[in-house]
């Protein structure tokens, strides 16, 4: 208990390191607000709950991680990563999604969940269980007498993270496929009765998806460490997210993955860094409880 | 010419028929072992398993062992445990039921050796084990079990000593240092930190940071926020390689000055080809250095030893050969020892020679607590220096200086 007071403490003794929890918060935060995105887009237009989520974004880190191992420039595996783990996603798409897609909640669960101990363990096998990272090489920039840093690797991750973000928006909003994937999540029937390609649509989503965190893996890569089994850190920050914010709000989406960022990091300040998990589980149980009495309050039927 | 090759000749068919009578004279000491050369722990179980096939070779060469004035040479039956420790278990009942095997050599790791001891412990078999770090292996009042490797608590415990003497140059109190401690939530680091903390008391340290590290962790700012901000003399971090990798890049990042830093794993975690420069002046423990300056009358010096081996096992040759190759050649060369003190092949009075072991070997000194850890050899420090992995500690046998205060 004491140790936790001391830890307040310090967060009232030094106010700036309030400025550095939020900061390094939102950064990481603004990572997993991408995963999420991609897991509420394939809630939302497959009714499908992938839980190998995670496990796709320590996929793109490896493909990352393996080209710069083979002399390519760290830049590139951003790129590389999107495009590779959309093949990756279509594959897997084809091979199971699709046969569970129609099936019921707990089929497309046990499938994903299974699928996302393969993962897993065919990333273990491929590149043993070290953890790895890769280093720009960028210095850091630091103010306020140090407490402040900033390594130049972080901001250009989560620039590439904030381009990757608008440029999937954008995608959605206006061109053609975007519409058809909004009118599919919207209404399949009616959209397939329309002429749009459903089956087309479920494939280029889930593409997207996986495609989506390949690139967020990648930049991961560039600014922590990854390892074959920390694909389920990733998936529950994805899920209490996507819980809290909602399906379909992007906003939401973005703006509960960076408070959730920032959340971890006062808890892991406050009560230890082992307890930095257990932060975003609590919130998790919050919101399911908030959403409990709302939809209790509203008389809402449960779709 | 002629008369060279027929000299040659017959000193070569001289030499065969010295060697074969010598061969012929010697018996044979069956030992087994249940080790690791397929699943995750194959890499060190085989470098172990090569660790003991290198010692019985020099011991061969040296004459054999002598018992009683009778010469006799090891022989290992090894079988594959698969990593997995039912199976560990099974095949050590098969070596004591089955090949009447009578002593025995350890497996690798302290998970292996954990579901093993209970097995000879049964039968009463000695078993010489050089991979088992854990300290719950010598809780349990095994009789038959002999660790010549430090117990994990020990890896990191030098540095708060190191720290101490640091202190103590600069004309302060020892009880001044302020450690901070950072490790995972798993045995092997729980231990690190008993350790730690246990020394750190004894000094009258103070313990100003405890943190645990979730398994999966990639982000430690904020352990190092409060080091930034409480300025900790000692900064402890144990968390495999992970716990490495994440220490030394963050560590860099946030710009942050400990005066003196240990880690374990850092080999593991590739901390200097990986961020270079930011690895810099980073303690490392290690069971042991082939800059080490110990030295026997079988294997020579560390440094020989390491020469020896990659001579027999050229795959080693680009290579550091590991601790775990030199300790399992450690653990075959106490069998020898106390086979040749007990002077009979008595099991009890073997056992009574290895818990009486006291000797100096290229590995360091082993002496057997009653417990059967080895109490006699220091943990080793190496400071990364340059790029390089330097050792510093224990100072008697260190082959460079300590860089200290850590820029």
């Amino acid at each position: 208990m004491d140790q936790f007071l001391g830890n307040i403490g310090l967060l009232f003794e030094f106010p700036i390191v309030n400025f550095k929890i939020i900061l390094d918060g939102v950064m990481v935060g603004a990572l997993f607000a991408l995963a999420a995105y991609g897991l509420a887009l394939v809630w939302g237009v497959m009714n499908v709950k992938n839980l190998a989520q995670g496990d796709f974004v320590i996929a793109g880190g490896y493909v990352s991680w393996w080209l710069v191992e083979h002399g390519f420039p760290a830049l590139l595996g951003v790129p590389v990563a999107f495009v590779v783990m959309w093949g990756i996603g279509w594959v897997i798409y084809k091979l199971v999604i699709s046969r569970v897609i129609e099936r019921d909640l707990f089929t497309s669960l046990l499938a994903t969940f299974g699928l996302a101990i393969m993962m897993a363990q065919i990333m273990n096998l491929m590149f043993g269980s070290d953890t790895q990272s890769v280093d720009l090489g960028y210095p850091t920039l630091h103010f306020f007498d140090g407490f402040i840093d900033l390594p130049i690797a972080k901001l250009i991750g989560v620039g590439m993270a904030t381009i990757l973000a608008a440029g999937v928006i954008i995608f959605m909003k206006s061109s053609r496929m975007g519409q058809a994937i909004r009118a599919t999540a919207q209404d399949a029937r009616a959209a397939r009765v329309l002429g749009i390609d459903t089956e087309k649509v479920y494939a280029f989503t889930f593409s997207l998806n996986s495609a989506i965190c390949g690139a967020a893996g990648a930049i991961i890569v560039m600014v922590w460490v990854i390892q074959p089994f920390y694909g389920i850190a990733y998936s529950i920050r994805a899920f209490v997210i996507v819980t809290a914010a909602g399906l379909g709000n992007l906003p939401g989406v973005i703006a509960a993955g960076l408070g959730i960022g920032a959340l971890e990091q006062y808890g892991s300040h406050i009560f230890g860094i082992g307890y930095q998990q257990a932060v975003a589980v609590m919130l998790l149980l919050l919101v399911l409880l908030y959403r409990l009495i709302q939809q209790r309050r509203n008389r809402q039927v449960l779709k | 010419m002629k008369k060279l090759s027929l000299l040659s000749i017959l000193m070569a068919t001289f030499s065969l028929l010295f060697t074969q009578s010598a061969m012929a004279a010697c018996g044979e000491i069956v030992l087994g072992s249940a080790i690791s050369l397929t699943g995750k722990y194959a890499t060190n179980g085989i470098h172990a398993k090569n660790g003991y096939e290198h010692a019985i070779e020099k011991i061969k060469d040296a004459g054999g062992i002598m018992v009683d004035g009778k010469c006799y040479n090891f022989k290992v039956i090894y079988y594959d445990d698969e990593s997995k420790g039912d199976r560990g278990a099974t095949l050590a009942e098969r070596l004591i039921s089955q090949d009447k095997v009578q002593y025995m050599l350890g497996p690798y790791s302290s998970g292996m050796t954990k579901a093993i001891a209970p097995v000879t412990e049964k039968y009463k078999i000695p078993m010489v084990e050089a991979e088992g770090a854990s300290r719950s292996l010598f809780n349990k009042g095994y009789k038959y079990l002999f660790a010549v490797l430090s117990t994990s608590e020990q890896y990191l415990a030098s540095a708060v000593t190191l720290a101490a003497e640091m202190a103590e140059k600069e004309g302060k109190k020892a009880s001044s240092v302020k450690v901070a401690i950072a490790v995972e939530n798993d045995p092997f680091s729980l231990d690190i930190r008993a350790g730690v903390s246990e020394d750190a008391a004894k000094y009258g340290m103070s313990v100003i940071i405890d943190e645990k590290l979730p398994r999966d962790l990639s982000d430690m700012s904020s352990i190092l926020t409060k080091v930034k901000l409480l300025k900790p003399d000692l900064l402890i971090v144990s968390g495999h390689s992970k716990g490495a990798a994440t220490a030394v890049r963050q560590m860099k990042e946030q710009n942050i000055k400990v005066p003196m830093i240990a880690l374990t794993h850092c080999e593991a975690a590739d901390v200097t080809g990986k961020f270079g420069d930011a690895a810099n002046d980073i303690l490392c423990s290690t069971q042991w250095a082939e800059t080490l300056a110990y030295k026997d009358d079988l294997f020579g010096t560390a440094s020989e030893y390491e020469m020896n081996f990659k001579k027999a096992y050229p795959e080693y040759k680009d290579k550091k050969v590991p601790y775990q190759t030199a300790q399992a050649s450690a653990a075959v060369y106490v069998f020898k020892d106390a086979f040749e003190r007990a002077g009979s092949m008595d099991k009890e009075k073997v056992r009574d020679a290895i818990s009486a072991t006291d000797m100096k070997t290229f590995y360091g000194g082993i002496k057997f607590s009653d417990a059967g850890n080895n109490i006699a050899k220091p943990m080793v420090l190496r400071q990364i220096q340059n790029g390089k992995y330097n050792v510093v500690a224990p100072s008697e046998f260190a082959s460079h200086k300590l860089n200290w205060p850590r820029k």
